[in-house]
Parts: structure tokens; C-alpha cells; sequence
């Protein structure tokens, strides 16, 4: 099904599509059933697909039809019952079966497997007339099982052939925890523990294992595995080994049959998984829509127990072997086990029990192969342990109550985001965004939304994929479209579009502002700014308030004013009757609530005062925040104001992929909070420290130390150099924090510390394109003659719009 | 229709808005990539951002203050977001801009 909304999303007339289903239903969620079983849900609830939808989509379907033959020569499939229907392309999607374990016994009443909603619904009214379950089988379908019989009020047992439960996704020492913990819940286990037969005559009445002993049972429930169903393929002469074999493109040996899900093999892997099944999916819609660049690669897959308060992760070769490494963390007392497998200086497998609120971001880490070096150090302790604004105290999201807030902007609770999760069918993070509007302003909640997706969904989550379109209007990503302006030398933003084939005819408000950042910064002497994809504080010059009045903040050049300045600011404040005066967080005077009108005249009073925009409404060069250092600090070592007015006279105007602050201490003190700008400088008796990549805000990250310079010009020459190799290389809106992680600080510390002509030469662009920056934009807006971005056009004074005003109101 | 001429075309750049003030609150006026004009409240039904001040894309405006989008055919939000921005009928004839405002119009 997930095959063919991809492929209504992307080619709707190019097929009339049929559907054959042996189920009576229409599809429906098969990862939620636990959740059905554990009383979370009603099959309502997680119906994928009812019947209407597929009327509306013009799909023919048959349910509750077996498909019984497929003639490949005439292109015809037909059922038992004597449908036929011919086919121009067929995808197989017949899925797998529960394996049944062959003892004596297995055909019994009572005893019945996981897996469709006859077995929980099987399951549901055994556990009204009966008390006992056996669970066969402690992976993670034995153990959903069983903790949904308990919440039934069943005396639950479940037996493992092996000494550790869920051996397939995790460690020893996870495993005992995992059995504490579910033990605590009343589950019963006996490892280590072969059946030979199940007892009974009329219905199941109990087990015997092969080492003699026996245990009562009135349901016995087989969770012991699946097996590709390659029934119907192997009739037709298909190829199948374990099962149906196919390449990637999704097509099996008859390459007008495709196959996908649970019944194929594909180099050498088979997936009980759904993260895997979508990535299929998408492949073989995008094939049938003759796009043919899609291939499926095979998955990183990961697991989650959907047991509500049990929070545990697994992912990739999580046991390790002779050439990995482990890194390990364990806290009996609060239950917390986490460890890492690493190998080549990559993640290769993890497993998370008891604090699994890095889930995501090791997952991520793996799937993208990141070079883990620069943070060996911190990785166990990692993200959340960085103090998140906002969110403290959520690190066991599985055990939090509905009513949390998650999303702190928009108000939204784990309730509303796990409800819109399984009541809308969600799986991705857009998806949620865009349903729940959770994470989807500041974004700092992010983590945890991706959280309670994957223990939601289980292992039904698929992670952001690794190379993220720019944005919906186009498949390619930031690095290519950078890539592509300097090759063809692109210079505007309409000739980006249709070079690199935009679905759109203008682009959007998130693809517009990146792509007019990316020729600004690759053309500076050249390209023309284009103020309507600007977003509207730097097209204004000004930040947006709530009620769109504006804040108008001049440069105050390290911080450091005189009375004059104060003089001119406080008439200004006066003249224009400036509701707010405010010191901000960066050293400057904020001049809040300016209505539009305004905004050039008073720019016009500035800057005959001397003074220049401030840019505190831009992604460019904020303030550089200092201390007064040696001049009057007893402590200091260094003028680090002066150094500070420097750095700021050098770099302002600059325009960055996000905002970009800088700060200069006179002594480790650091009373200007060097070390959470993005360029900090720290002043020592024998020089000065270079730090990068902090941040305060959402997520604090204190900087890295980039290098120690001895000489004020060497600090000029570093942090320009610094600049300009984050204006050139991080994507847009992406920090200087995320930036570092993402490439790594031995990457930074190669380019700007290693290569000397490198650094030199990024030096050189930076100045370069500082002399079109500093054009002072206020100045330019005051002088300019037409007003109408700033004045109505139009006043219009009429009887009508009076009356019914009044009326109105 | 009672058209009312507010300017020419030229006065608003494409892919951009500029406002007329009424007695009855600011409009916005949009001009598309293709020329075409359209003429809304200038109040996103959210939070009262000024929309005349997004970023226009398509027959599609972005509200400056949570990035909701508003249909400049319809004045409707976007995606999930529900509500309703008043429009207002507009058009182009030889270079000049006409709306037209209503007791009817108003009265929606």
C-alpha cells in the first residue's frame, strides 16, 4: 500500500491500479497491533487505508480474494474464484507468515500465533474466559504479546529457547534488565527451555519441554519468527531462495513483476521490519514512475520494545567482533545501560536500555557513517546531556505522562503528538510537524518528537533520511545546489530553478532566502540581492515584533558607547515616541515598537549621528560583546575592547548562513562569555585563545578551542578566515555549533590551522566580499526616495467600508 | 463591482505586497511571479501577522511571524493550519491596479 500512495504521489494517471488482498479489511498498521492487544488502541485506530480511500483514488479493490495463479506469459492474474485481470507491471507484496513451531499439539484450539488481527482478536476473547498464557518465544513480538496478556489480566509466562531475551537486538546485560524490569510487571520467564509438545485434548491445556518438566497453559501464543511467504512466487516459476530474490529497482528475476516487503530477499537480506518496507516502497513507486534514479541500498535497521515505561534501543552489530571497540555506561541503581560499538572511528552498532533519548542521534550517526573522533569523548553523556532550554527532566520520554509538554512554542503534549502519531498513521517527522506543529518553530524538541515517533511506531520508524532535500520544491540538497551555482556559474535565483528543474514556479519561503544567500555569497561583486526573498526582518532592515512593529537596534562597535551616542539614540527614542528602550543581551540599545512608517526617517536621524545598522534582524554578524579588559580591569592581561571594536569593524555587515556573535574576554574569567559565541576569544598573558562553535539558546554548546595566537592581527586574520569558511560550507540556517559536529573540528582545525594558503586565501574572499557588504543598508533606505515598501500606497476613506465598520464592531 | 483604482501594478514589486490603509484596517495587495493581483487582509488568521510582509511564492503567501501559508485565491491556511484571511476581488487593466471593496465583501 505504502508502494502505491508513493506512486500516486508521483505519478497519479500513469496507472490504473488493481488491488488483490487475502485479508477482509483494507490495510491497516500491523506494527501497532501490540497496542491493540495492550488495550492502547482500537483496529480503528490504526486502519492505514479504509475502503473509501481507495474509491477516491480510483483503485480497484478485491478483498478477502486469493490470488491463486499469475500467467506471465498473457500478463494475467487470476483468483480462485475466477477474477482475471491482466497487468502491465505487478508488484507482489504477500508478505510473511508466523513460523508455527512443528510439535505435537501446535494444531490445538488455544494455541495460535502473533500476527494479524484474527490472533488478537483470538487473543482478546480467550483472555475474558481464560487465566493462563504461554508466551513461545522471548524476541521482541513474544514479549509485546505477553506484556499485552498481562494488561489483559492473564497470568503470563513466556519461554525462551536461549539464556537472553531479545538475543537477536540486544546484550546480556540489557537483556537481564530488560527481564528485571518486566519481571517487576508480573511476566514470568523460563529460559533456557525447549517445548517438545503442547498438551491437551480438546484445547491447549499446557506444555511439556524436553528436559520433562510441564507447565499449565489455557492460551498458548507462538511468537517464534516469520518466514517469507514465496508461495505464490515459486508456483509461477519466480526465483526464491529464503525469499523472493530482488534487485534495486525492487524487480524480481521477471523483470515486470516487482516485489516488496516482508517476502523478499534482497542481497542476501530479509526485513520483518517497516522502516525498510518504506524505503522499498519508495524505490519501486519511483521505478514504476520511469524516474528510475532510486535504488534501495538495503537498511540500517533498529529496534524499539513498544512497551509503555520500558525505554530500550538497538541498532546495527550491536555484539561487536574483534576489530570494534566498546564503549560502555552502566548505572544499576537507575536502571540505565548504554553501549556502543565502534569501529573505523564509526558507530556500528548500539544498544540503549533505560535512557534511549540519543536514539535517534546515534541511529542517525550510523546511518551516515559520521567520523566519531571529535566526540569520543562525550558521546555516551552526548545531546541531551547539553541542557536543552526547556526541556529539562525528559530524558525518559517512554515513561512521561500524556499531559507533558513536548513542543514548548506551539504547546503541544506527548498525548497530542502520540494520538496524531497513530490516529493519522504518521511516520515521519514532516509528518508530525506538519499535523501536530510540534518542533516545527524552534525546533529544539526536534529529538524528542523523533523519540516518540520511533517508540510509538517501534520499529516502524524511519529516521530523517541522511541527505535531505533543500526543500520540498526540489530532490537535490544544499551541497548540490551549492555545488552546481560555481560549476555553471549560475547567478540568479530563477536560473538556479531551471537549471536544476524546480517543482515550483517560484520556490517557497524556505528554499527562496537559502538559494539568495548562496549566490550572495558565491558571487559577492556580481550578484544582485533579491529583496523579496529576503525574509522580511532583512528586507526591512529591522526585526518583526508580535504586532508587527518593528525593533530597531544601531551598531554600537564593541559594546562601547559615549554620551554623544547615548544623546543622539535618546532624542531619536524621544522624537519617534519609542515605547521600549533596551539593553539587549548582546551590549547594544534596542529601540522596540517602531511602526513601519518610521523605520527611514528615524534610520535617517541615525545616521547622520554617525551610526550604522546594527543587524540584529539578519542571518549575518551580530555583535562582538567584550569586557573592558586591561584598560580598567584589575584582572585583565589584554585590551580586549579594543581587540573587540577591531574584530567588529572588519566583520560587520556580513551576511552568515545563520546569526553569527562573536565575544572577546581580557582574562580567563570570561566575563564577556566568550565561550558560547561562535567565535570567542579569550585573552592570556601571552596572547589570545580561539574558540568556535558555541552557542547559547535552545541547546547550549560551549565552543571548542580552536588554536592560541600570540599578536590582535593574528585574531583578525583567524576569525576572518573562520567566517569565511563557515559562509562558504555550512548549509543554511545551520549554526556554527551544528556545523562543527556535522563536519568535525579536525576538519575546521585542517583548514584554517594546517593548510597556510588556505586559510590565506579565505582570508582574502572574506575582505573581498566585505566591500559590498558594508554598505550601510540604513543609509540606503533613508536616501532612497521611494517609500512604498515602508508607506500605503493607497489610503482609501469610504461610506461603505465606515458603516460597516461600525457595524462590525 | 465597485472598482477602485489603489495604484499602478509598478508600485509593487513581483512576488510582492504592498498595503493600502482603510478605515477598516490595513490590505495587502500581492503581485505574483506571473502579474497576477490578489488583495487580502492584511492579517494572518493566527496571530494577526502582517502578511503584506512574507514571502509570496506561487498564488501563495508565507506569514513573517510562524511561517503559516495563505492561499491568495481563497485566503485560506495552508497544510494543517485552519482559519480564514478576508479577501478581497482584484485585477490588473492597463497597468493599473483595481479592488474592490463591499458591504458585501466586507460583510464575509
Amino acid at each position: 500500500m505504502r508502494a502505491l500512495e508513493e506512486l500516486l504521489k508521483v505519478a497519479r494517471e500513469k496507472y490504473d491500479i488493481t488491488v488483490f488482498g487475502a485479508e477482509p479489511y483494507g490495510n491497516y498498521n500491523r506494527i501497532l497491533l501490540s497496542l491493540v492487544l495492550a488495550g492502547d488502541k482500537t483496529i480503528d485506530d490504526i486502519m492505514l487505508n479504509d475502503e473509501q480511500w481507495y474509491i477516491d483514488n480510483g483503485i480497484t479493490l478485491y478483498k478477502g480474494k486469493k490470488v491463486t495463479n499469475i500467467d506471465r506469459k498473457n500478463s494475467l492474474v487470476s483468483t480462485e474464484d475466477g477474477i482475471s485481470v491482466y497487468y502491465d507491471r505487478l508488484i507482489l507484496a504477500t508478505g510473511a507468515d508466523p513460523f508455527i513451531i512443528p510439535i505435537p499439539g501446535a494444531q490445538l484450539p488455544g494455541c495460535i500465533s502473533f500476527r494479524d488481527i484474527h490472533d488478537v482478536e483470538a487473543m482478546l476473547s480467550v483472555s475474558k474466559e481464560y487465566k493462563k498464557a504461554v508466551v513461545i518465544g522471548g524476541g521482541l513480538l513474544g514479549l509485546e504479546a505477553a506484556n499485552g496478556l498481562i494488561l489483559q489480566g492473564m497470568d503470563v509466562t513466556v519461554v525462551h529457547l536461549l539464556d537472553t531475551l531479545m538475543e537477536r537486538q540486544l546484550d546480556k546485560p540489557a537483556a537481564e534488565l530488560l527481564k528485571l524490569s518486566l519481571e517487576e510487571r508480573g511476566l514470568n520467564f523460563f529460559l533456557e527451555k525447549e517445548t517438545e509438545a503442547l498438551i491437551g485434548e480438546k484445547r491447549v491445556q499446557g506444555l511439556r519441554f524436553k528436559d520433562g518438566t510441564e507447565i499449565e497453559a489455557d492460551l498458548v501464543v507462538m511468537a517464534v519468527g516469520i518466514k517469507p511467504n514465496t508461495d505464490l512466487a515459486k508456483e509461477v516459476g519466480i526465483y526464491c531462495e529464503r525469499g523472493v530474490v530482488v534487485n534495486d529497482t525492487m524487480q524480481t528475476y521477471d523483470p515486470r513483476i516487482y516485489a516488496i516487503g516482508e517476502c523478499v530477499q534482497h542481497r542476501n537480506a530479509t526485513y520483518g521490519l517497516v522502516a525498510p518496507l518504506f524505503e522499498q516502497a519508495k524505490v519501486c513507486a519511483n521505478h514504476l514512475a520511469e524516474f528510475g534514479i532510486a535504488r534501495y541500498e538495503g537498511s540500517v535497521t533498529s529496534t524499539k520494545l513498544k512497551v509503555t515505561g520500558i525505554d530500550l534501543f538497538s541498532a546495527g552489530n550491536f555484539i561487536g567482533d574483534d576489530e570494534s571497540e566498546e564503549l560502555f555506561f552502566k548505572d544499576a541503581a537507575k536502571g540505565v545501560y548504554k553501549k556502543l560499538i565502534v569501529k573505523n572511528n564509526k558507530i556500528d552498532g548500539a544498544v540503549l536500555y533505560g535512557d534511549t533519548i540519543d536514539s535517534t542521534w546515534y541511529l542517525q550517526l550510523m546511518r551516515d557513517g559520521t567520523d566519531i573522533t571529535d566526540m569520543r569523548d562525550n558521546l555516551l553523556f552526548s545531546q541531551a546531556h547539553i541542557g536543552d532550554s526547556g526541556h529539562g527532566e525528559t530524558s525518559h520520554i517512554a515513561s512521561l505522562l500524556d499531559e507533558a509538554e513536548i513542543c514548548g512554542c506551539n504547546g503541544v503534549s506527548k498525548g497530542d503528538i502520540t494520538k496524531a502519531i497513530t490516529k493519522e498513521g504518521l511516520f515521519t517527522l514532516d509528518e508530525v510537524r506538519s499535523t501536530t506543529k510540534a518542533s516545527a518553530s524552534c525546533g529544539s524538541c526536534t529529538g524528542l518528537v523523533e523519540e516518540l515517533l520511533a517508540s510509538t511506531l517501534g520499529s516502524g520508524y524511519s529516521a530523517t533520511p541522511k541527505t535531505k532535500p533543500l526543500c520540498p520544491c526540489t530532490d537535490f540538497t544544499h551541497e548540490n545546489v551549492r555545488t552546481t551555482i560555481i560549476t555553471y556559474e549560475l547567478t540568479t535565483i530563477p536560473a538556479i530553478r531551471n537549471f536544476m528543474e524546480w517543482k515550483t514556479p517560484d520556490g517557497c519561503h524556505v528554499c527562496r532566502p537559502a538559494l539568495n544567500y548562496y549566490l550572495l555569497c558565491a558571487w559577492p561583486d556580481r550578484y544582485e540581492d533579491d529583496a523579496q526573498s529576503r525574509f522580511i526582518n532583512e528586507r526591512a532592515h529591522a526585526n518583526i515584533q508580535k504586532d508587527g512593529t518593528y525593533s530597531v537596534i544601531p551598531r554600537i562597535f564593541g559594546g562601547e558607547t559615549t554620551a554623544d551616542q547615548l544623546r543622539t539614540i535618546a532624542d531619536v527614542a524621544k522624537k519617534y515616541k519609542v515605547p521600549t528602550v533596551k539593553i539587549t543581551g548582546g551590549q547594544r540599545i534596542g529601540l522596540l515598537g517602531v511602526v513601519k512608517e518610521d523605520l527611514p526617517k528615524m534610520w535617517g536621524d541615525l545616521t547622520n549621528a554617525g551610526f550604522v545598522s546594527g543587524h540584529a534582524y539578519g542571518k549575518a554578524l551580530r555583535t562582538v560583546k567584550t569586557c573592558v579588559g586591561s584598560n580598567w580591569c584589575r584582572f585583565g592581561t589584554q585590551d580586549s575592547t579594543t581587540l573587540g571594536i577591531e574584530l567588529e569593524e572588519m566583520t560587520y555587515g556580513s551576511w552568515t548562513p545563520n546569526k553569527f556573535k562573536m565575544a572577546v574576554s581580557g582574562c580567563p574569567r570570561n566575563c564577556a562569555e566568550a565561550t558560547i559565541k561562535d567565535f570567542g576569544v579569550v585573552a592570556v598573558d601571552s596572547g589570545w585563545e580561539l574558540h568556535v562553535g558555541g552557542n547559547g539558546g535552545v541547546k547550549v554548546r560551549a565552543t571548542d578551542l580552536l588554536c592560541k595566537v600570540k599578536t590582535s592581527e593574528e585574531v583578525l586574520e583567524y576569525s576572518a578566515a573562520f567566517m569565511q569558511l563557515y559562509r562558504e560550507e555550512a548549509r543554511y540556517l545551520e549554526r556554527t555549533a551544528p556545523w562543527i559536529e556535522r563536519v568535525g573540528l579536525s576538519y575546521v582545525k585542517h583548514r584554517i590551522l594546517d593548510d597556510t594558503e588556505g586559510r590565506e586565501a579565505l582570508v582574502d574572499a572574506f575582505l573581498a566580499s566585505q566591500k559590498q557588504a558594508q554598505v550601510d543598508p540604513w543609509d540606503a533606505h533613508a536616501n532612497n526616495p521611494d517609500k512604498r515598501a515602508y508607506i500605503p500606497i493607497k489610503h482609501v476613506e469610504m461610506e461603505a467600508t465606515k458603516k460597516i465598520s461600525r457595524g462590525l464592531r | 463591482m465597485n472598482w477602485l483604482e489603489i495604484g499602478g501594478l509598478d508600485d509593487i514589486p513581483p512576488l510582492g505586497a504592498r498595503i493600502i490603509n482603510t478605515d477598516n484596517g490595513d490590505i495587502a495587495v500581492f503581485r505574483t511571479g506571473k502579474d497576477e493581483v490578489f488583495a487580502l487582509d492584511d492579517r494572518c488568521p493566527h496571530k494577526n501577522g502582517p502578511l503584506s510582509q512574507g514571502i509570496v511564492h506561487d498564488r501563495r503567501v508565507t506569514c513573517p511571524l510562524h511561517n503559516w501559508v495563505i492561499s491568495l485565491e481563497t485566503g485560506e491556511a495552508g497544510g494543517a493550519d485552519m482559519g480564514y484571511t478576508r479577501k478581497y476581488p482584484a485585477k490588473v487593466e492597463n497597468g493599473l491596479v483595481y479592488i474592490s471593496i463591499t458591504k458585501e465583501t466586507l460583510a464575509k
